[in-house]
């Protein structure tokens, strides 16, 4: 049976829609998967020597146990946001003859194959063999590398256990944070030491083997949880359905003072709110709107304000980019209809515009306390919204143009590249690089000032030429009016 | 009203739709049957400007649809889910499309009014997301919103799979009424040929995208129609 399964799951790797994205988008995936490889390799063989020389005080392996607390809570983390349980595709193995536990078991059992198992052991293993190399006994390496397996996969189990216990509320992503919030605050303030007593009990184990039964009957016991919770659910209204909840509505009736472009710009503030994947674009906007801690607290970048230009751009363009470059693609789903409507395309587009317009200036006021960095990091900032209104808006709504991929909009949006085509990536250019060139000639040619006014120049100039290149961005939409039906049209 | 000149459409080297000369009057009820495959959907994406024609062309009020736009304003569809929002209410769809239409929230409320024993309490009011209706409740919210904005044209791609048996009458009752109005040109396909040949005046019959039968509806219609596809 299990051999049955196992020739599926073959099967649905090979023939799936996964390999007939571009060429680039996997290649880039496989540049990821080696990056991260690399990077566990290189811990699990740089740690030894590198706590060695920090803690010159304490055995290197201890601090590796007392670090192994926080170790697993960003483990967790990183699994509840990137991790699924791969319920949805035994639906059409429910009416067949097999036994419900025995396609839970084959669920289960499949998680345990995932990729953030396997990963942890380019760090173990080799970690595990720098131990031996500097003479640490045998049989404590192998227990130590196994009970770190089963820890993993202990986080494994567990965070399925959280997701489902999540799924069930409204703002799914709260339960972890308080948790693992929680967990770091009472370590941090000594109420009750985790990272200790998970050190402890490392070490414990590694000192009396046979203590490795404990990890893993708490293993086998998350497990059990885990087939109890889902042999329950394993109905097509239970587990294996999307949810449906009730909705609330809201007319926006503040649109309505827009004009022409008022019911498309409901049906975009819809579209983003009621839909994962343009949601999650929120989400992350969100997260980048700290992107400028990074750079703007380093005296190095200070010297080099073409950096700072490239931060302007990401910050108050972010929304632009991320919403803009799949233009028309948001509304695959149903271009058939707007296409046999009363609108017009002007409208249409027009109306994406506003949008990414008010973004802009919106993502700017939110950034007003980088004044805190200098003045001159606000006026960057200014400058950069006033290209991304009036020079990169455009761009995006041209590249649109080309778009010819599909996206299924429940979908959330992190590691997603659904949609994503040649396209994506050629318009990354003009919208990053270009601005930033600009500035940087100006700047080396005359100074700082002028390198700012280009950009300013620039986007005054676009705005005024508006109604101009919307013309010529309508008629390239209409020219490719079939091809965009078509394309849409196709599922993946 | 409608008139297909020397259409047709090719895909590869694989002609799916030709037809050499069609017209229809203005308030005629024009139903198309056929088999799968047959170019019924086709022949309605190119009336909707939806693919473009290998060759010909087709001329909607004297307007011919693929060169200028204006044909829109006058002609309500529904083809198939792709042209739901499964992110809306039904009602936000009703009003999306009626803005689109020219009208506003009281008259698209007005007019859904009429509707009530369509909608059997199941679609108004029900909270609920397009995407999570039933096949069939989408398929009514579809069908209403092509009759928003009293169209002179409308096209419906098999308005009746789906439906379960009590809206199948009341939406045959519906479209008879709108073919009483001369005013309105109704297109519909369909398998069940009970229905088509209750509903509509004239029947033609498409088989690998050529017109074999054109027939005006009479008693013996759907006789001749079972013998036609009993094969």
């Amino acid at each position: 049976m299990i051999t049955r399964f196992m020739s599926l799951e073959w099967k649905q790797f090979l023939r799936s829609s996964y390999w007939q994205k571009s060429i680039a988008i996997n290649i880039l995936m496989v540049f990821l998967g080696l990056y991260f490889i690399t990077m566990f390799l290189a811990l699990g063989v740089g740690l030894f020597p590198v706590l060695e020389k920090m803690y010159p005080d304490t055995d290197p392996f201890v601090q590796v146990n007392n670090f192994m607390f926080y170790w697993l809570l960003a483990d967790l983390m990183m699994r509840f946001f990137l991790q699924k349980l791969p319920v949805m595709n035994v639906k059409p193995l429910l009416v067949l003859p097999l036994k419900k536990s025995k396609i839970v078991h084959y669920v289960l059992n499949k998680s345990a194959s995932s990729f953030f198992n396997f990963l942890p052991l380019f760090a173990i293993v080799p970690f595990s063999l720098v131990l031996l190399f500097k003479d640490y006994q045998l049989v404590q390496v192998a227990v130590w590398a196994c009970s770190m397996l089963v820890f993993t996969l202990i986080v494994n189990f567990l965070n399925f256990i959280i997701e489902s216990k999540s799924s069930e509320t409204e703002f799914a992503f709260l339960p972890i944070m308080l948790l693992v919030s929680g967990l770091l605050a009472l370590n941090h303030f000594n109420v009750i030491s985790f990272s200790g007593i998970l050190a402890d009990g490392i070490n414990y184990i590694v000192a009396t083997p046979w203590m490795v039964l404990v990890p893993v009957l708490l293993l086998v016991g998350v497990y059990w949880v885990n087939f109890k919770m889902l042999i329950g659910k394993l109905y097509i209204d239970g587990a294996l359905k999307k949810g449906s909840k009730e909705v609330s509505t809201n007319d926006l009736a503040w649109t309505r003072k827009l004009g022409a472009i008022a019911p498309f710009l409901q049906l975009d503030l819809k579209l983003i709110w009621r839909n994962k994947r343009p949601r999650s674009t929120i989400l992350m906007l969100v997260m980048s709107l700290f992107y400028g801690l990074i750079f703007y607290p380093n005296p190095t970048y200070q010297d080099m304000p073409a950096m700072l230009v490239f931060v302007g751009i990401f910050i108050t363009g972010i929304f632009m980019i991320n919403f803009g470059q799949f233009i028309p693609a948001w509304d695959s789903g149903y271009y058939n209809m707007l296409m046999s409507q009363n609108i017009k395309y002007k409208n249409y587009l027009d109306s994406k515009y506003k949008l990414m317009m008010a973004s802009a200036v919106i993502l700017f006021v939110l950034s007003i306390p980088y004044v805190y960095f200098g003045w001159d990091i606000l006026l960057i900032h200014f400058a950069a919204m006033i290209y991304n209104i009036g020079v990169n808006t455009h761009v995006l709504l041209f590249g649109g143009s080309f778009n010819r991929k599909q996206i299924d909009l429940n979908k959330s949006a992190a590691f997603n590249y659904q949609g994503t085509g040649a396209v994506q990536w050629i318009i990354g250019f003009p919208l990053m690089a270009l601005p930033i060139l600009l500035f940087y000639i100006s700047y080396k040619l005359i100074n700082y000032e002028a390198g700012i006014a280009t950009l300013i120049v620039l986007g005054v100039l676009g705005m005024v030429f508006h109604q101009k290149l919307m013309k010529v961005i309508v008629q390239c939409y209409k020219n490719k009016k079939y091809a965009m039906i078509a394309a849409f049209s196709q599922s993946n | 009203m409608i008139k297909a000149i020397d259409i047709s459409k090719k895909y590869g080297g694989n002609t799916v739709l030709s037809i050499a000369n069609l017209e229809i009057p203005k308030g005629q009820c024009f139903g198309l049957v056929g088999n799968n495959g047959a170019g019924k959907t086709t022949f309605f994406n190119l009336l909707l400007d939806l693919i473009q024609p290998s060759t010909g062309h087709i001329i909607l009020n004297d307007i011919q649809v693929d060169k200028n736009e204006d044909w829109k304003t006058f002609t309500g569809s529904f083809i198939d889910e792709s042209f739901l929002i499964g992110y809306l209410t039904p009602e936000e769809y009703f009003y999306f499309v009626g803005e689109l239409r020219g009208m506003n929230k009281a008259d698209i409320d007005a007019f859904l009014l009429q509707f009530t024993d369509i909608f059997n309490d199941e679609i108004l009011g029900a909270k609920k997301y397009l995407r999570d209706l039933s096949k069939g409740n989408q398929k009514k919210v579809g069908i209403i919103a092509a009759f928003i904005g009293n169209p002179e044209v409308i096209v419906l791609d098999e308005p009746f799979a789906n439906l379960d048996p009590t809206t199948q009458i009341r939406l045959k009752q519906l479209l008879k009424n709108v073919v009483d109005n001369q005013e309105v040109t109704l297109l519909i396909s369909s398998h069940d040929l009970g229905h088509v040949t209750e509903v509509c005046d004239r029947i033609v019959v498409l088989e690998k995208g050529e017109i074999v039968k054109d027939l005006s509806t009479s008693t013996e219609t759907l006789q001749e129609l079972e013998t036609y596809f009993t094969v």
